[in-house]
């Protein structure tokens, strides 16, 4: 389990318990938080689910694969901080993770 | 409508209706929902059962759009298990299975597709499968494994997912496909080749232009277990379980019944809303308008679901509907990752950009110097590109575009 804080581009907060194993994207959209639109469900196919890492957690959220990288080579407003939420699995680890989302997901 | 008490009733609590009803939520719709679903389970995502979940990488939990409780905790009343039987549109409310009758102000029907099913006999027998629902997966699931024979009728995207996932369980598969080639109905020949080659390399058997003539059970006939599929000519491939994957059909008789205007499909426009304004249709049922081909057709996939959804929720609270769509699918089999944006209609040329023998290349369909569709396999830059030129009706070079030594970004700046 891990508390992940899920910050809206308008800065609406939403502080949600994300069962390990689960995907951050996935946390998101099991409760409803807007701004992540997840439209393949986690199959690295859209880039819909981009999210901005908070700095002091980059290096425990790891690294993007080549095809992560390649999918988000194409979204919008990409910074070095973007990641595809669906590529981050939630560990205990991660607890206190913050995110940041971008305006628009397409 | 927007009228902020409406109650919005969801028939069908598929990917479609699930997210429609989240949606309305989220865009602060505050009058009651009801949420009907055949299924005895939560709104779930399908793409998973011919793929990650039937090879057991991903659990019922990860299939869920939402946990159980959202529903109640969003105050949105959600019946599974349960049928719609009849609309009245005079009196505007839908007779339930479960005796209910449930007024509406809005209806959104999102019945889905049913797997076809063959004509032919011995389609009872026990081992004989569909893949559409979870309930058909987990059955599924339970009978292919190590050193089962698998016999898959269809060689669609269905058909050859399932084989991938088979395969991967260890199963002996074998892909009966009626064309003479994968795909025929949906992919190009250079595509159908590279498939065809690509399961055979992992053990995958194709019978091409195979006429399924019977399914036989092991009483010698039509009852029991499946033991083998005849084919016309009366060779017989045995076999422990069977699947069909040749296609669906719209649920879209609830709409027929009551008079709406229908198309193998629920007639809709751009807001997702029937022949009748009370009433929408979204999801495989729904047969839309797609401004950028000009025509109106019906599709079965994620994207579209969630397409739907949005218009039909945005046209209920009053909230003005996203700009233009460029529908896309993907498919995943073994390492492959394939990514579909468009449809190709009116084509006059196809384009291969890159090497197939690299299993990393892309197919794009042209009119004249418009890209159509694009398929591309483990090439997310040719992907999500070509989405975006295909909505952009921006014309491009194709000495450029055949040449994958120069990026997409250049290709379409």
């Amino acid at each position: 389990m891990a508390k992940i804080t899920y910050i809206e581009h308008d800065g609406t907060e939403h502080v949600i318990d994300v069962k390990s194993g689960l995907t951050v994207m996935e946390g998101a959209v099991k409760n409803n938080v807007p701004g992540i639109d997840a439209d393949c469900g986690g199959a690295c196919a859209c880039a819909t689910c981009h999210v901005y890492v908070d700095e002091a957690w980059r290096d425990k959220t790891g690294t993007s694969s080549a095809m992560e990288e390649s999918m988000l080579d194409f979204a919008e407003n990409v910074e070095p901080n973007s990641r595809l939420s669906c590529q981050i699995k939630v560990t205990d680890a991660l607890d206190g993770l913050v995110v940041r989302m971008p305006e628009s997901q397409h | 409508m927007s009228d902020p008490a409406a109650h919005v009733v969801i028939v069908g609590a598929g990917h479609a209706g699930g997210t429609a009803a989240a949606l309305l939520r989220q865009y602060g719709h505050a009058g009651p929902i009801t949420l009907v679903g055949e299924e005895p389970i939560p709104p779930y995502q399908r793409p998973p059962l011919s793929k990650a979940w039937l090879k057991g990488e991903a659990d019922a939990d990860a299939l869920t759009l939402k946990p159980l409780e959202f529903y109640a905790e969003h105050d949105i009343d959600f019946r599974p298990s349960t049928r719609a039987l009849s609309i009245n549109r005079g009196a505007k409310t839908v007779a339930l299975s479960d005796g209910s009758t449930v007024p509406y102000d809005a209806l959104i029907l999102a019945t889905g597709a049913r797997a076809i099913a063959l004509p032919i006999p011995g389609a009872e027998l026990e081992g004989v499968m569909f893949l559409r629902t979870a309930a058909d997966a987990e059955l599924l699931k339970a009978t292919i494994g190590s050193g089962k024979r698998l016999a898959v009728v269809g060689g669609g995207y269905i058909g050859l997912e399932v084989a991938a996932s088979g395969q991967a369980l260890g199963a002996e598969v074998v892909v009966l496909e009626r064309e003479d080639r994968l795909l025929a109905r949906v992919a190009c020949e250079a595509l159908s080749t590279f498939f065809k080659a690509y399961h055979e390399q992992h053990g995958v058997v194709f019978e091409l232009g195979a006429n399924v003539e019977a399914f036989e059970g092991a009483q010698g006939g039509a009852s029991g277990h499946v033991t083998g599929v005849r084919l016309a000519g009366g060779r017989v491939i045995a076999c422990d379980a069977v699947v069909v994957g040749v296609g669906a059909h719209p649920n879209d008789e609830l709409a027929r019944d009551c008079g709406l205007e229908t198309a193998r499909g629920v007639v809709v426009d751009l807001d997702a809303r029937s022949s009748d304004p009370s009433i929408f249709a979204i999801g495989d049922v729904a047969h839309r308008p797609m401004p950028i081909y000009s025509r109106m057709f019906r599709m079965e996939s994620v994207p579209n679901a969630l397409e739907g959804a949005k218009q039909a929720a945005n046209a209920i609270v009053g909230r003005p509907q996203p700009p233009g769509e460029c529908p896309w699918q993907w498919s995943d089999q073994y390492d492959l990752k394939l990514q579909i944006a468009g449809y190709a209609f009116d084509v006059d040329q196809i384009l291969l950009r890159g090497d197939p023998a690299t299993a990393k290349f892309a197919v794009f369909h042209l009119q004249g110097d418009l890209v159509q569709s694009v398929e591309a396999i483990n090439s997310p830059p040719e992907f999500m590109m070509g989405k975006q030129l295909i909505l952009g009706r921006k014309p491009i070079d194709k000495g450029r575009l055949a040449d994958p030594s120069i990026s997409m970004k250049e290709v379409a700046a």
